[in-house]
Protein backbone atom coordinates (compact mmCIF):
# COMPACT_ATOMS: atom_id res chain seq x y z
CA UNK A 1 0.00 0.00 0.00
CA UNK A 2 2.98 2.13 -0.90
CA UNK A 3 0.45 4.58 -2.88
CA UNK A 4 -1.86 5.06 -0.05
CA UNK A 5 0.95 6.41 2.14
CA UNK A 6 2.12 8.26 -0.40
CA UNK A 7 -1.31 9.86 -1.03
CA UNK A 8 -1.63 10.55 2.89
CA UNK A 9 1.97 12.28 2.77
CA UNK A 10 1.08 14.68 0.39
CA UNK A 11 -2.31 15.07 1.22
CA UNK A 12 -1.68 18.53 3.52
CA UNK A 13 -0.02 20.29 0.70
CA UNK A 14 -3.92 20.25 -1.31
CA UNK A 15 -5.72 21.19 1.92
CA UNK A 16 -6.95 24.62 2.90
CA UNK A 17 -3.31 27.20 3.41
CA UNK A 18 -1.49 24.33 1.91
CA UNK A 19 1.06 24.98 -1.07
CA UNK A 20 -0.92 23.61 -3.54
CA UNK A 21 -4.23 24.51 -2.34
CA UNK A 22 -5.84 25.94 -5.25
CA UNK A 23 -5.28 22.26 -6.73
CA UNK A 24 -7.27 21.05 -4.28
CA UNK A 25 -9.74 19.73 -6.96
CA UNK A 26 -7.29 18.09 -9.07
CA UNK A 27 -6.01 15.78 -6.35
CA UNK A 28 -9.22 14.98 -4.83
CA UNK A 29 -10.54 13.91 -8.13
CA UNK A 30 -7.21 11.33 -8.47
CA UNK A 31 -7.58 10.57 -4.68
CA UNK A 32 -11.44 9.40 -5.26
CA UNK A 33 -10.47 7.35 -8.85
CA UNK A 34 -7.79 5.75 -6.68
CA UNK A 35 -9.51 4.74 -3.68
CA UNK A 36 -12.89 4.49 -2.25
CA UNK A 37 -13.63 7.61 -0.41
CA UNK A 38 -13.98 7.81 3.41
CA UNK A 39 -16.12 11.24 3.31
CA UNK A 40 -19.62 10.97 4.61
CA UNK A 41 -22.59 12.68 4.05
CA UNK A 42 -22.60 15.21 6.77
CA UNK A 43 -26.45 16.92 6.48
CA UNK A 44 -29.90 16.62 5.50
CA UNK A 45 -31.71 12.97 4.25
CA UNK A 46 -29.33 10.66 2.83
CA UNK A 47 -29.71 7.02 1.20
CA UNK A 48 -27.14 4.86 2.27
CA UNK A 49 -26.61 2.36 -1.05
CA UNK A 50 -23.47 0.61 -2.48
CA UNK A 51 -24.25 1.92 -6.22
CA UNK A 52 -22.79 6.21 -5.79
CA UNK A 53 -22.45 7.85 -8.64
CA UNK A 54 -19.33 6.52 -9.37
CA UNK A 55 -20.84 3.04 -9.60
CA UNK A 56 -23.69 3.87 -11.76
CA UNK A 57 -21.37 6.01 -14.50
CA UNK A 58 -18.66 3.30 -14.81
CA UNK A 59 -21.88 1.13 -15.59
CA UNK A 60 -22.52 2.72 -18.86
CA UNK A 61 -18.76 2.92 -19.85
CA UNK A 62 -18.71 -0.94 -19.27
CA UNK A 63 -21.94 -0.91 -21.22
CA UNK A 64 -20.39 1.19 -24.30
CA UNK A 65 -17.36 -1.21 -24.60
CA UNK A 66 -19.22 -3.67 -26.89
CA UNK A 67 -20.22 -0.57 -29.12
CA UNK A 68 -16.49 0.20 -28.94
CA UNK A 69 -14.58 -2.43 -29.91
CA UNK A 70 -17.17 -3.29 -32.58
CA UNK A 71 -16.92 0.45 -33.84
CA UNK A 72 -12.98 -0.09 -33.93
CA UNK A 73 -13.10 -3.34 -35.84
CA UNK A 74 -15.93 -1.79 -38.09
CA UNK A 75 -13.61 1.53 -38.95
CA UNK A 76 -11.08 -1.22 -40.03
CA UNK A 77 -13.24 -2.94 -41.98
CA UNK A 78 -15.26 -0.62 -43.82
CA UNK A 79 -11.63 1.04 -44.49
CA UNK A 80 -10.27 -2.56 -46.30
CA UNK A 81 -14.01 -3.37 -47.78
CA UNK A 82 -14.15 0.56 -49.43
CA UNK A 83 -10.23 -0.21 -50.89
CA UNK A 84 -10.94 -4.11 -51.92
CA UNK A 85 -7.93 -5.26 -49.76
CA UNK A 86 -8.31 -8.71 -47.87
CA UNK A 87 -6.74 -8.44 -44.96
CA UNK A 88 -6.58 -9.95 -41.22
CA UNK A 89 -8.56 -9.51 -38.30
CA UNK A 90 -5.46 -7.84 -36.52
CA UNK A 91 -4.76 -5.84 -39.03
CA UNK A 92 -7.97 -4.48 -38.87
CA UNK A 93 -8.76 -3.90 -35.91
CA UNK A 94 -5.04 -2.54 -35.70
CA UNK A 95 -6.42 0.36 -38.18
CA UNK A 96 -9.72 0.96 -36.13
CA UNK A 97 -7.66 1.55 -32.87
CA UNK A 98 -5.03 4.08 -34.96
CA UNK A 99 -8.50 6.05 -35.98
CA UNK A 100 -10.39 5.74 -32.40
CA UNK A 101 -7.92 6.54 -30.10
CA UNK A 102 -6.98 10.54 -31.41
CA UNK A 103 -10.68 10.84 -30.98
CA UNK A 104 -10.58 9.44 -27.79
CA UNK A 105 -7.22 11.79 -27.00
CA UNK A 106 -9.31 14.72 -27.86
CA UNK A 107 -12.63 14.03 -26.18
CA UNK A 108 -10.74 13.73 -23.19
CA UNK A 109 -8.15 15.67 -23.00
CA UNK A 110 -10.33 18.56 -23.61
CA UNK A 111 -13.28 17.70 -22.03
CA UNK A 112 -11.46 16.86 -18.61
CA UNK A 113 -9.37 20.07 -18.66
CA UNK A 114 -12.50 21.91 -18.69
CA UNK A 115 -13.80 20.28 -16.21
CA UNK A 116 -11.03 20.68 -13.91
CA UNK A 117 -10.74 23.85 -14.55
CA UNK A 118 -14.43 24.69 -13.48
CA UNK A 119 -14.45 22.44 -10.74
CA UNK A 120 -11.13 24.68 -9.65
CA UNK A 121 -12.75 27.62 -9.58
CA UNK A 122 -15.94 26.80 -7.68
CA UNK A 123 -14.42 25.07 -5.66
CA UNK A 124 -16.23 22.20 -6.10
CA UNK A 125 -15.05 18.11 -6.47
CA UNK A 126 -14.72 17.09 -10.23
CA UNK A 127 -17.10 14.50 -10.57
CA UNK A 128 -17.24 11.43 -12.88
CA UNK A 129 -19.86 12.98 -15.27
CA UNK A 130 -17.70 13.42 -18.11
CA UNK A 131 -16.34 10.33 -18.32
CA UNK A 132 -19.66 9.13 -19.80
CA UNK A 133 -20.05 12.10 -21.80
CA UNK A 134 -16.40 11.42 -23.21
CA UNK A 135 -16.61 8.01 -23.88
CA UNK A 136 -19.85 9.02 -25.69
CA UNK A 137 -19.04 11.58 -27.96
CA UNK A 138 -16.42 9.03 -30.29
CA UNK A 139 -18.91 6.86 -30.74
CA UNK A 140 -21.49 9.27 -32.28
CA UNK A 141 -19.21 10.93 -34.36
CA UNK A 142 -18.29 9.75 -38.18
CA UNK A 143 -14.90 8.51 -38.05
CA UNK A 144 -13.42 11.12 -40.53
CA UNK A 145 -14.44 13.89 -38.06
CA UNK A 146 -11.27 16.40 -37.80
CA UNK A 147 -10.10 16.38 -34.33
CA UNK A 148 -9.51 20.33 -34.12
CA UNK A 149 -13.96 20.02 -34.53
CA UNK A 150 -14.37 17.86 -32.48
CA UNK A 151 -12.09 19.73 -30.27
CA UNK A 152 -14.30 22.56 -30.46
CA UNK A 153 -17.35 20.83 -30.33
CA UNK A 154 -16.28 18.64 -27.09
CA UNK A 155 -15.74 22.45 -25.33
CA UNK A 156 -18.58 23.62 -26.64
CA UNK A 157 -21.06 21.00 -24.73
CA UNK A 158 -19.24 20.89 -21.61
CA UNK A 159 -19.55 24.80 -21.24
CA UNK A 160 -22.38 25.58 -22.70
CA UNK A 161 -24.46 22.05 -22.11
CA UNK A 162 -22.98 21.68 -18.98
CA UNK A 163 -20.92 24.31 -16.97
CA UNK A 164 -23.43 27.49 -17.41
CA UNK A 165 -26.21 25.33 -15.58
CA UNK A 166 -23.71 24.35 -12.49
CA UNK A 167 -21.96 21.25 -13.87
CA UNK A 168 -22.75 17.54 -13.90
CA UNK A 169 -26.26 16.20 -12.94
CA UNK A 170 -28.02 19.83 -13.50
CA UNK A 171 -27.37 19.68 -17.26
CA UNK A 172 -30.66 20.23 -19.90
CA UNK A 173 -29.62 18.52 -22.53
CA UNK A 174 -27.47 15.78 -23.22
CA UNK A 175 -24.21 16.93 -23.59
CA UNK A 176 -22.77 14.39 -25.61
CA UNK A 177 -25.45 14.66 -28.06
CA UNK A 178 -24.96 18.63 -27.83
CA UNK A 179 -21.26 17.78 -29.18
CA UNK A 180 -23.17 16.03 -32.02
CA UNK A 181 -25.90 18.62 -32.62
CA UNK A 182 -22.86 21.63 -32.59
CA UNK A 183 -20.83 19.68 -34.92
CA UNK A 184 -23.88 18.79 -37.41
CA UNK A 185 -25.16 22.52 -37.67
CA UNK A 186 -21.71 24.15 -37.66
CA UNK A 187 -19.97 21.72 -40.16
CA UNK A 188 -22.14 19.90 -42.25
CA UNK A 189 -19.94 18.90 -44.76
CA UNK A 190 -17.91 16.86 -42.35
CA UNK A 191 -21.34 15.71 -40.48
CA UNK A 192 -23.21 14.42 -43.53
CA UNK A 193 -23.63 12.85 -46.63
CA UNK A 194 -21.43 9.81 -48.45
CA UNK A 195 -18.16 11.05 -48.23
CA UNK A 196 -17.44 11.18 -43.82
CA UNK A 197 -18.33 7.58 -42.73
CA UNK A 198 -15.80 5.42 -43.94
CA UNK A 199 -12.07 6.28 -43.37
CA UNK A 200 -10.08 7.38 -46.28
CA UNK A 201 -12.17 5.28 -48.19
CA UNK A 202 -11.86 4.64 -52.04
CA UNK A 203 -13.29 7.69 -54.02
CA UNK A 204 -15.37 4.94 -56.44
CA UNK A 205 -16.86 3.60 -53.56
CA UNK A 206 -20.34 4.22 -51.93
CA UNK A 207 -20.41 4.84 -48.32
CA UNK A 208 -23.67 6.01 -47.93
CA UNK A 209 -25.10 4.86 -44.85
CA UNK A 210 -28.86 2.95 -44.95
CA UNK A 211 -30.25 6.15 -44.03
CA UNK A 212 -28.46 8.47 -46.63
CA UNK A 213 -29.80 5.98 -49.05
CA UNK A 214 -33.08 6.36 -48.19
CA UNK A 215 -33.08 9.86 -47.68
CA UNK A 216 -32.08 10.48 -51.40
CA UNK A 217 -35.05 8.86 -52.86
CA UNK A 218 -33.28 5.13 -52.43
CA UNK A 219 -36.00 1.82 -52.01
CA UNK A 220 -35.72 -0.88 -49.22
CA UNK A 221 -34.12 -2.98 -51.98
CA UNK A 222 -31.00 -0.51 -52.09
CA UNK A 223 -30.26 -1.23 -48.34
CA UNK A 224 -27.79 -3.56 -47.12
CA UNK A 225 -29.66 -6.45 -45.58
CA UNK A 226 -31.50 -6.98 -42.38
CA UNK A 227 -28.75 -9.37 -41.22
CA UNK A 228 -25.91 -6.85 -41.90
CA UNK A 229 -27.85 -3.95 -40.14
CA UNK A 230 -28.37 -5.87 -37.49
CA UNK A 231 -24.69 -7.29 -36.89
CA UNK A 232 -23.49 -3.88 -37.97
CA UNK A 233 -21.42 -4.54 -40.81
CA UNK A 234 -22.67 -1.42 -42.43
CA UNK A 235 -20.96 2.51 -42.93
CA UNK A 236 -22.04 4.91 -39.75
CA UNK A 237 -20.81 6.20 -36.92
CA UNK A 238 -18.26 5.19 -35.11
CA UNK A 239 -20.60 3.08 -31.77
CA UNK A 240 -23.95 3.08 -33.47
CA UNK A 241 -23.82 0.34 -36.42
CA UNK A 242 -23.77 -2.92 -34.68
CA UNK A 243 -27.29 -3.10 -33.07
CA UNK A 244 -25.95 -6.66 -31.33
CA UNK A 245 -23.25 -4.59 -29.58
CA UNK A 246 -25.69 -2.11 -28.89
CA UNK A 247 -28.33 -4.87 -27.45
CA UNK A 248 -25.46 -6.18 -25.01
CA UNK A 249 -24.53 -2.92 -23.56
CA UNK A 250 -28.55 -1.91 -23.53
CA UNK A 251 -29.49 -5.19 -21.46
CA UNK A 252 -26.64 -4.86 -19.18
CA UNK A 253 -28.02 -0.99 -18.22
CA UNK A 254 -31.15 -2.87 -17.71
CA UNK A 255 -30.52 -5.37 -15.78
CA UNK A 256 -28.29 -2.97 -13.58
CA UNK A 257 -31.00 -0.75 -12.53
CA UNK A 258 -29.27 2.35 -14.61
CA UNK A 259 -31.45 2.66 -18.00
CA UNK A 260 -35.28 3.05 -17.54
CA UNK A 261 -37.28 0.02 -19.44
CA UNK A 262 -40.23 2.27 -19.53
CA UNK A 263 -38.54 5.03 -21.40
CA UNK A 264 -37.00 2.17 -23.87
CA UNK A 265 -40.49 0.10 -24.08
CA UNK A 266 -42.00 3.55 -24.62
CA UNK A 267 -39.45 5.13 -27.76
CA UNK A 268 -39.88 2.27 -29.24
CA UNK A 269 -43.53 1.98 -29.42
CA UNK A 270 -43.52 5.47 -30.67
CA UNK A 271 -41.08 4.87 -33.47
CA UNK A 272 -43.47 1.93 -34.29
CA UNK A 273 -46.33 3.51 -34.01
CA UNK A 274 -44.97 6.74 -35.80
CA UNK A 275 -43.41 4.28 -39.04
CA UNK A 276 -46.69 2.34 -39.59
CA UNK A 277 -48.60 5.98 -40.05
CA UNK A 278 -46.36 7.78 -41.88
CA UNK A 279 -43.42 5.80 -43.42
CA UNK A 280 -43.20 4.08 -47.02
CA UNK A 281 -40.50 1.58 -45.42
CA UNK A 282 -41.30 -1.30 -43.22
CA UNK A 283 -41.10 -0.40 -39.00
CA UNK A 284 -38.42 -2.45 -38.78
CA UNK A 285 -35.68 -0.77 -40.79
CA UNK A 286 -36.41 2.54 -39.04
CA UNK A 287 -35.63 0.47 -36.14
CA UNK A 288 -32.11 -0.64 -37.27
CA UNK A 289 -31.23 2.35 -39.44
CA UNK A 290 -28.86 5.25 -37.99
CA UNK A 291 -28.63 5.95 -34.46
CA UNK A 292 -31.93 4.93 -33.13
CA UNK A 293 -30.79 1.88 -31.07
CA UNK A 294 -28.07 3.91 -29.87
CA UNK A 295 -30.07 6.93 -28.95
CA UNK A 296 -32.57 4.82 -27.56
CA UNK A 297 -30.48 2.65 -25.30
CA UNK A 298 -27.30 4.85 -24.44
CA UNK A 299 -28.91 8.96 -24.50
CA UNK A 300 -32.58 9.00 -23.92
CA UNK A 301 -32.32 7.23 -20.73
CA UNK A 302 -29.27 9.47 -19.36
CA UNK A 303 -30.94 9.59 -15.98
CA UNK A 304 -30.26 13.51 -15.88
CA UNK A 305 -32.01 14.78 -18.65
CA UNK A 306 -34.94 12.53 -18.54
CA UNK A 307 -38.26 12.63 -17.23
CA UNK A 308 -38.22 11.48 -13.42
CA UNK A 309 -42.05 10.41 -12.80
CA UNK A 310 -43.21 7.31 -14.01
CA UNK A 311 -46.05 8.30 -16.19
CA UNK A 312 -43.56 11.04 -17.43
CA UNK A 313 -41.12 8.61 -18.68
CA UNK A 314 -43.73 6.56 -20.91
CA UNK A 315 -44.78 10.00 -22.37
CA UNK A 316 -41.16 11.53 -22.91
CA UNK A 317 -39.51 7.83 -24.30
CA UNK A 318 -42.92 7.76 -26.86
CA UNK A 319 -42.55 11.17 -28.07
CA UNK A 320 -38.76 10.73 -28.63
CA UNK A 321 -39.63 7.62 -30.87
CA UNK A 322 -42.24 9.25 -33.02
CA UNK A 323 -41.08 13.18 -33.41
CA UNK A 324 -37.31 11.25 -34.49
CA UNK A 325 -39.20 9.37 -37.25
CA UNK A 326 -41.05 12.34 -38.12
CA UNK A 327 -37.99 14.11 -38.53
CA UNK A 328 -36.85 11.30 -40.64
CA UNK A 329 -39.31 10.78 -43.02
CA UNK A 330 -41.08 14.51 -43.22
CA UNK A 331 -38.06 16.70 -42.94
CA UNK A 332 -36.30 17.39 -46.28
CA UNK A 333 -32.94 18.83 -44.49
CA UNK A 334 -31.93 16.47 -42.69
CA UNK A 335 -32.02 12.36 -42.87
CA UNK A 336 -31.31 11.27 -39.32
CA UNK A 337 -34.14 12.99 -36.38
CA UNK A 338 -32.71 10.21 -33.52
CA UNK A 339 -30.66 13.45 -32.33
CA UNK A 340 -32.39 16.03 -33.00
CA UNK A 341 -35.73 14.24 -31.24
CA UNK A 342 -34.34 13.52 -28.20
CA UNK A 343 -32.81 17.01 -27.78
CA UNK A 344 -35.86 18.65 -27.94
CA UNK A 345 -37.61 16.37 -25.51
CA UNK A 346 -34.57 16.93 -23.05
CA UNK A 347 -35.95 20.58 -22.94
CA UNK A 348 -39.58 19.57 -22.49
CA UNK A 349 -38.68 16.77 -19.94
CA UNK A 350 -38.94 18.86 -17.19
CA UNK A 351 -42.10 20.55 -18.60
CA UNK A 352 -43.60 16.29 -18.92
CA UNK A 353 -42.73 15.82 -15.20
CA UNK A 354 -44.34 18.85 -13.82
CA UNK A 355 -47.66 18.25 -15.34
CA UNK A 356 -47.31 14.33 -14.44
CA UNK A 357 -47.04 15.80 -10.87
CA UNK A 358 -50.07 18.64 -11.20
CA UNK A 359 -52.54 16.01 -12.91
CA UNK A 360 -51.71 14.04 -10.30
CA UNK A 361 -52.03 16.27 -7.05
CA UNK A 362 -55.54 17.55 -8.61
CA UNK A 363 -56.81 13.92 -8.70
CA UNK A 364 -55.99 13.75 -4.88
CA UNK A 365 -57.43 16.93 -4.18
CA UNK A 366 -60.74 15.78 -5.58
CA UNK A 367 -60.54 12.33 -3.93
CA UNK A 368 -59.88 13.70 -0.99
CA UNK A 369 -63.05 16.00 -1.07
CA UNK A 370 -64.98 13.38 -2.51
CA UNK A 371 -64.11 11.15 1.50
CA UNK A 372 -64.53 14.45 2.74
CA UNK A 373 -68.45 14.88 1.92
CA UNK A 374 -68.74 10.57 2.81
CA UNK A 375 -67.84 10.87 6.32
CA UNK A 376 -69.72 14.66 6.71
CA UNK B 1 -21.85 61.81 -18.81
CA UNK B 2 -23.16 58.79 -16.49
CA UNK B 3 -26.25 58.93 -18.79
CA UNK B 4 -24.35 57.68 -21.59
CA UNK B 5 -21.96 55.90 -19.89
CA UNK B 6 -24.73 53.72 -17.98
CA UNK B 7 -26.15 51.92 -20.75
CA UNK B 8 -22.78 50.76 -21.56
CA UNK B 9 -22.51 48.45 -19.32
CA UNK B 10 -24.48 48.60 -16.13
CA UNK B 11 -27.85 49.15 -17.21
CA UNK B 12 -26.94 47.95 -20.70
CA UNK B 13 -30.48 47.65 -22.41
CA UNK B 14 -29.74 44.24 -24.12
CA UNK B 15 -27.39 42.50 -21.20
CA UNK B 16 -29.03 43.65 -18.23
CA UNK B 17 -32.37 44.77 -18.99
CA UNK B 18 -32.74 42.52 -22.27
CA UNK B 19 -34.63 44.09 -24.42
CA UNK B 20 -34.35 44.71 -28.51
CA UNK B 21 -32.86 41.12 -28.19
CA UNK B 22 -35.06 40.10 -31.41
CA UNK B 23 -32.74 42.40 -33.93
CA UNK B 24 -29.78 41.64 -32.37
CA UNK B 25 -30.22 38.09 -33.40
CA UNK B 26 -31.25 38.83 -36.80
CA UNK B 27 -28.72 41.79 -38.12
CA UNK B 28 -25.75 40.59 -36.53
CA UNK B 29 -24.18 38.24 -38.81
CA UNK B 30 -21.93 40.50 -40.56
CA UNK B 31 -20.48 43.43 -39.02
CA UNK B 32 -21.34 46.16 -41.21
CA UNK B 33 -25.30 45.90 -41.53
CA UNK B 34 -24.73 45.44 -37.63
CA UNK B 35 -22.73 48.84 -37.06
CA UNK B 36 -25.57 50.27 -39.63
CA UNK B 37 -28.42 49.11 -37.54
CA UNK B 38 -26.27 50.23 -34.24
CA UNK B 39 -26.16 53.94 -35.97
CA UNK B 40 -29.32 54.26 -36.57
CA UNK B 41 -31.24 52.40 -33.17
CA UNK B 42 -28.94 55.33 -31.69
CA UNK B 43 -30.00 58.37 -34.12
CA UNK B 44 -33.88 56.66 -33.51
CA UNK B 45 -33.73 56.62 -30.07
CA UNK B 46 -31.67 60.03 -29.59
CA UNK B 47 -34.27 62.31 -31.17
CA UNK B 48 -37.09 60.49 -30.50
CA UNK B 49 -36.37 61.09 -26.61
CA UNK B 50 -35.09 64.41 -27.70
CA UNK B 51 -38.78 65.25 -29.17
CA UNK B 52 -41.01 63.57 -26.39
CA UNK B 53 -39.08 65.16 -23.78
CA UNK B 54 -39.50 68.94 -25.73
CA UNK B 55 -43.69 68.34 -26.13
CA UNK B 56 -43.86 65.95 -23.24
CA UNK B 57 -46.25 68.28 -21.18
CA UNK B 58 -49.10 68.44 -23.83
CA UNK B 59 -49.51 65.43 -24.16
CA UNK B 60 -52.43 63.67 -22.79
CA UNK B 61 -51.26 60.90 -20.98
CA UNK B 62 -54.13 58.71 -21.92
CA UNK B 63 -52.58 58.97 -25.70
CA UNK B 64 -49.49 59.10 -24.90
CA UNK B 65 -48.39 55.90 -26.64
CA UNK B 66 -50.00 56.91 -29.53
CA UNK B 67 -48.09 59.93 -29.89
CA UNK B 68 -44.72 58.34 -29.05
CA UNK B 69 -45.32 55.63 -31.99
CA UNK B 70 -46.22 58.42 -34.47
CA UNK B 71 -42.88 60.35 -33.04
CA UNK B 72 -41.11 57.12 -33.35
CA UNK B 73 -42.21 55.98 -36.95
CA UNK B 74 -41.74 59.40 -38.48
CA UNK B 75 -37.68 58.84 -37.48
CA UNK B 76 -37.54 55.22 -38.78
CA UNK B 77 -39.00 55.88 -42.46
CA UNK B 78 -36.72 59.01 -42.47
CA UNK B 79 -33.85 56.56 -40.94
CA UNK B 80 -35.27 53.69 -44.01
CA UNK B 81 -35.18 56.42 -46.62
CA UNK B 82 -31.63 57.59 -45.92
CA UNK B 83 -30.49 54.21 -46.17
CA UNK B 84 -32.09 53.79 -49.22
CA UNK B 85 -30.66 56.79 -50.38
CA UNK B 86 -26.95 56.69 -49.35
CA UNK B 87 -26.19 52.95 -48.56
CA UNK B 88 -28.48 50.59 -50.73
CA UNK B 89 -27.06 47.36 -50.41
CA UNK B 90 -26.54 47.51 -46.41
CA UNK B 91 -30.64 48.70 -46.65
CA UNK B 92 -31.32 45.56 -48.66
CA UNK B 93 -29.47 43.48 -46.07
CA UNK B 94 -31.48 44.84 -42.77
CA UNK B 95 -34.58 44.98 -44.75
CA UNK B 96 -37.33 44.53 -42.76
CA UNK B 97 -35.43 45.30 -39.53
CA UNK B 98 -35.01 48.61 -39.99
CA UNK B 99 -38.64 49.35 -39.86
CA UNK B 100 -38.88 47.20 -36.82
CA UNK B 101 -36.97 49.70 -35.32
CA UNK B 102 -40.31 50.78 -34.31
CA UNK B 103 -41.02 47.87 -32.60
CA UNK B 104 -37.89 47.92 -30.55
CA UNK B 105 -38.39 47.90 -27.32
CA UNK B 106 -35.25 49.88 -26.42
CA UNK B 107 -36.46 53.08 -27.91
CA UNK B 108 -40.27 52.85 -25.94
CA UNK B 109 -38.74 51.78 -23.02
CA UNK B 110 -36.34 54.52 -23.22
CA UNK B 111 -39.46 56.85 -24.04
CA UNK B 112 -41.82 55.60 -21.30
CA UNK B 113 -39.27 55.42 -18.71
CA UNK B 114 -36.74 58.48 -19.48
CA UNK B 115 -38.12 61.01 -21.57
CA UNK B 116 -41.42 61.16 -20.33
CA UNK B 117 -40.06 62.37 -16.91
CA UNK B 118 -36.54 64.61 -17.64
CA UNK B 119 -35.08 67.28 -18.95
CA UNK B 120 -34.49 67.37 -23.15
CA UNK B 121 -30.81 67.53 -22.91
CA UNK B 122 -30.99 64.55 -20.88
CA UNK B 123 -33.20 62.58 -22.53
CA UNK B 124 -31.46 63.19 -25.42
CA UNK B 125 -28.16 61.67 -24.08
CA UNK B 126 -30.39 59.19 -22.56
CA UNK B 127 -31.24 58.34 -26.07
CA UNK B 128 -27.70 58.13 -27.36
CA UNK B 129 -26.09 56.07 -24.21
CA UNK B 130 -28.73 53.44 -25.05
CA UNK B 131 -28.60 53.11 -28.21
CA UNK B 132 -24.48 52.91 -28.12
CA UNK B 133 -25.39 50.17 -25.38
CA UNK B 134 -27.14 48.27 -27.99
CA UNK B 135 -24.79 48.78 -30.79
CA UNK B 136 -22.08 47.49 -28.95
CA UNK B 137 -23.32 44.05 -27.74
CA UNK B 138 -24.22 44.28 -31.50
CA UNK B 139 -21.21 45.10 -32.24
CA UNK B 140 -18.91 42.44 -30.31
CA UNK B 141 -21.71 39.64 -31.16
CA UNK B 142 -21.51 40.40 -34.98
CA UNK B 143 -17.41 40.47 -34.76
CA UNK B 144 -17.29 36.86 -33.65
CA UNK B 145 -20.12 35.80 -35.97
CA UNK B 146 -18.97 37.55 -38.75
CA UNK B 147 -15.42 36.06 -38.00
CA UNK B 148 -15.76 32.66 -37.36
CA UNK B 149 -18.96 32.58 -39.71
CA UNK B 150 -17.91 33.74 -42.73
CA UNK B 151 -13.77 34.02 -42.26
CA UNK B 152 -14.28 37.94 -42.87
CA UNK B 153 -14.83 41.22 -40.92
CA UNK B 154 -16.93 44.35 -42.76
CA UNK B 155 -16.09 42.19 -46.23
CA UNK B 156 -12.65 42.12 -46.07
CA UNK B 157 -10.99 38.32 -45.61
CA UNK B 158 -9.15 38.18 -42.33
CA UNK B 159 -8.67 34.46 -41.84
CA UNK B 160 -6.30 33.94 -44.53
CA UNK B 161 -6.42 30.93 -47.36
CA UNK B 162 -3.58 29.55 -46.09
CA UNK B 163 -5.64 27.88 -43.19
CA UNK B 164 -8.55 26.78 -45.36
CA UNK B 165 -6.34 25.00 -47.29
CA UNK B 166 -5.09 23.04 -44.22
CA UNK B 167 -8.66 22.10 -43.54
CA UNK B 168 -10.71 24.59 -41.52
CA UNK B 169 -14.03 25.36 -42.65
CA UNK B 170 -16.32 28.09 -41.49
CA UNK B 171 -18.21 27.46 -38.59
CA UNK B 172 -22.13 27.24 -40.50
CA UNK B 173 -24.02 27.30 -36.79
CA UNK B 174 -22.39 30.90 -36.45
CA UNK B 175 -24.36 31.85 -39.24
CA UNK B 176 -27.64 30.88 -37.50
CA UNK B 177 -29.87 32.65 -35.36
CA UNK B 178 -29.11 30.52 -32.17
CA UNK B 179 -25.37 31.19 -31.94
CA UNK B 180 -26.06 34.71 -31.53
CA UNK B 181 -28.40 33.48 -28.89
CA UNK B 182 -25.46 31.84 -27.02
CA UNK B 183 -23.24 34.93 -27.77
CA UNK B 184 -25.40 37.46 -25.85
CA UNK B 185 -25.34 34.31 -23.11
CA UNK B 186 -22.12 34.36 -22.55
CA UNK B 187 -21.69 38.12 -22.83
CA UNK B 188 -24.45 38.27 -19.78
CA UNK B 189 -22.86 35.86 -17.87
CA UNK B 190 -19.00 36.88 -18.19
CA UNK B 191 -20.62 40.13 -17.10
CA UNK B 192 -22.86 39.21 -14.31
CA UNK B 193 -20.05 38.58 -11.02
CA UNK B 194 -19.24 41.98 -11.78
CA UNK B 195 -22.12 43.64 -11.61
CA UNK B 196 -22.68 41.67 -8.10
CA UNK B 197 -19.47 42.90 -6.64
Amino acid sequence: MGLRNYIDKIKPNFEEGGKFSKFHSTFEAFETFLYTPNKVTKSGTHIRNYVDMKRSLIAVVFALIPCFLFGTWNIGYQHFLSLGQDVTFWQTVGYGLLKIIPLYLVSYIVGLSIEFTFAEIRHEDVNEGYFVTGFLIPLIMPVDVPLWMLAIAVAFSVIIGKEVFGGSGMNVVNPALLARAFLFFSYPSKMTGDNVWIAEKADAYSGATPLGTIFNGGSVNDLPSLMDMFVGTIPGSIGETSKIAILIGGIFLIVSGIASLRIIIATFAGAIAMSLMISDIPFYYHLLMGGFMFGTFFMATDPVTATQTNIGKWIYGFLIGAVAILIRVANPGYPEGMMLAILLMNVFAPLIDWCVVAVNIRKRKKRWAAAERRTR
Amino acid sequence: MNLITAPLRKANPITVLILGICSSLAVTAKLKPAIVMALSVTVVTALSNLVISLIRKGIPSKIRIIVQLIVVATLVILVDQFLKAFMYDVSKQLSVFVGLIITNCIVMGRLEAFAMSHAPWESFLDGIGNGLGYGLILVIVAFFRDLFGSGTLLGYQVIPQGLYDFGYVNNGLMILPPMALIIIGIIIWLQKPEEEK
